[in-house]
């Protein structure tokens, strides 16, 4: 019975403003949630654990704030809940972060690892592929849809259309929304929550070589045209192609 | 002075335009790159050198033919030097990039937009911030489209390595997308539509608008939360697709910070809306007040007469 870790990441909510302090961005007012593709691979960790059976592992990487988005994942369903975080990380960059889940992964006996296909914050998508990488196993990204009736099948885009892909051993499945419906925690996932407590287990981590040298605003827009009603649109269409030269 | 490799895009067995984007962007971290072309049939890589380039190799294999991470990432390790990897920051480049990087144990840095010394920007947050990183070693990143002006091509030389790797998922079945429209991830001009559209039937105005352009139709959230007919694929925004088209239209999209943190990256962008107060026009090029069906019935006339 396969043994199942899906990854989750506590980010800003997505409706959430973003705010620049200096040089970098302030995130002390903002809501915190479960990056909101995690979300789907938690759904499809648990169709995988309800077809197959075995146990699900939710597992972050973070400082103790972040035992919250693993509770929220057990209130949901899982069965463990497992943080790997040393205290003398500082800065990681994506190399140091995907070497240390990939150590712990192999220290759980994962088989199968489910992620969002980026988080929220940064939209980057690194981490499945490259922890896929790490372990020598076979990746597929972006999928929106996976059944578990002899073996894993998931669908997964290509160029002019999607692609029916079966995941012959290990891998590492990276999940889009898609079709996949997440359900809610329950009242009874939510009580389990409480009382349930995180393993928080460590890793090595080699030192970065990308660093953060500052984070702004985004370069603001000059102002631009507007029109009262509707015949403005020959206007603007006649601007597109002659000012913006883009038609 | 670090070395770089480009990967080259390719699409619908060509070499896509961003290829040469990419070039340039290497030009500017100061590097002359060595081009990889991955291709199952070298001769889409026929004449295919960039001015500037130190040489340019066509890595011909029988996993090119359809993408599997790991042999991919095996493949182009092996017939690529060591340096600073440059894909482009399409999901599928994003994704081998990231896989390339942990095989040789470095970093990577996704959807870059400014490259000035070895300091590169990125989005951060869907665009609600930037943030700039320095790179102390080699790393993999990935450059998104319309940035980089592209390097001129010189037609020079192109060498084939053969280099197979085992490819370790298989490929069941390619079911062709029902729509021939284009997708807005891979589209140059987008015309999306929100809830102020009141109905997803009248998203065919948006679609007779986007078949005068070339363009893609997108969504934002609302629309797609409200309506079953529009699916998920079309959505533009923070928990959609992240889209940076030369123009885009948005047709009764009131602006929420979500959508635009998918699309304010966009060169041009025009508004449509009823509500002149509404925030999206704060990020217009041209803004008009007015419904949709006053509107668009004017703007596709004078598109038509136009491009015809």
């Amino acid at each position: 019975m396969p043994n199942i870790v899906v990854l989750v990441k506590r980010v800003p909510d997505t409706n959430a403003r973003i705010v620049v302090n200096g040089d970098r961005v302030d995130l002390s007012a903002v809501k915190w949630v479960i990056s909101p593709y995690d979300e789907f691979a938690i759904e499809t960790a648990l169709k995988h654990k309800e077809a197959a059976g075995g146990t699900v592992t939710a597992l972050t990487l973070g400082p103790a704030d972040s035992d919250k988005v693993l509770k929220d994942a057990k209130a949901i369903g899982v069965d463990e809940i497992v943080r790997v975080w040393d205290d003398s990380w500082n800065e990681l960059d994506s190399n140091a972060i995907q070497s240390a889940l990939a150590e712990a992964i192999t220290g759980l006996g994962a088989e199968i690892v489910y992620c969002g296909k980026t988080a929220a914050d940064t939209g980057a998508g690194s981490t499945g592929p490259g922890i896929a990488e790490r372990l020598g196993w076979a990746s597929v990204s972006n999928i929106t849809d996976a059944s578990f009736g002899g073996g894993i099948t998931v669908t997964s885009p290509v160029e002019n259309g999607s692609a029916k892909v079966s995941i012959p051993g290990n891998a590492v499945i990276s999940c889009d929304k898609g079709g996949i419906k997440v359900r809610k925690p329950n009242v009874k996932g939510i009580m389990m929550a409480k009382r349930a407590q995180v393993n928080v287990v460590s890793a090595g981590a080699p030192s970065p070589t990308v660093t953060i040298v500052s984070q702004t605003p985004p370069p603001a827009k000059p102002a631009g045209k507007k029109y009262e009603g509707g015949s403005a649109a020959e206007e603007v269409a006649r601007l597109l192609r002659d000012e913006a030269n883009v038609i | 002075m670090s070395e770089s490799i480009v990967i080259a895009e390719t699409n619908k067995g060509t070499i896509a335009p961003v290829t040469a984007e990419l070039v340039s962007a290497a030009i500017a971290l100061g590097t002359s790159p060595t081009v990889v072309i991955p291709c199952a049939d070298a001769g889409i890589a026929d004449g295919a050198g960039y001015d500037g380039v130190s040489r340019t190799i066509a890595v011909k294999g029988d996993c090119f033919a359809n993408y599997d991470a790991a042999s991919w990432a095996a493949a182009i390790d092996a017939a690529a030097p060591s340096g600073i990897i440059i894909a482009a920051a399409t999901p599928q480049s994003k994704d081998l990039a990231a896989r390339i990087a942990a095989r040789r144990g470095i970093s990577v840095v996704q959807d870059v937009v400014t490259i000035n010394g070895m300091n590169l920007t990125s989005p951060i947050y869907s665009g609600k911030a930037m943030q700039t990183v320095a790179l102390s070693g080699d790393a993999a990143i990935s450059v998104r489209a319309n940035v980089f002006p592209p390097a001129a091509s010189s037609g020079a030389n192109v060498s084939v390595v053969d280099q197979s790797g085992d490819v370790a998922t298989a490929v069941q079945e390619i079911i062709a997308r029902a729509s021939t429209r284009l997708d807005v991830a891979e589209a140059n001009i987008i015309i999306s539509g929100g809830r102020g559209m009141g109905s997803p039937d009248n998203f065919s105005h948006l679609e007779k608008i986007a078949d005068v352009l070339g363009a893609a139709v997108g969504a934002s959230r609302a629309a797609v939360d409200t309506w079953e007919q529009i699916p998920h694929s079309m959505q533009v925004g923070q928990t959609g697709k992240t889209v940076n088209p030369n123009l885009y239209i948005a047709v009764g999209i009131s602006g929420a910070i979500q959508h635009l943190a998918g699309m304010r990256s966009s060169k041009y962008i025009v508004a449509v809306n009823k509500d002149a107060d509404a925030p999206i026009f704060a990020h217009a090029d041209y803004g008009i007040v007015a419904t949709w069906e006053e509107a668009l019935p004017v703007l596709e006339s004078a598109l038509s007469s136009m491009m015809s």
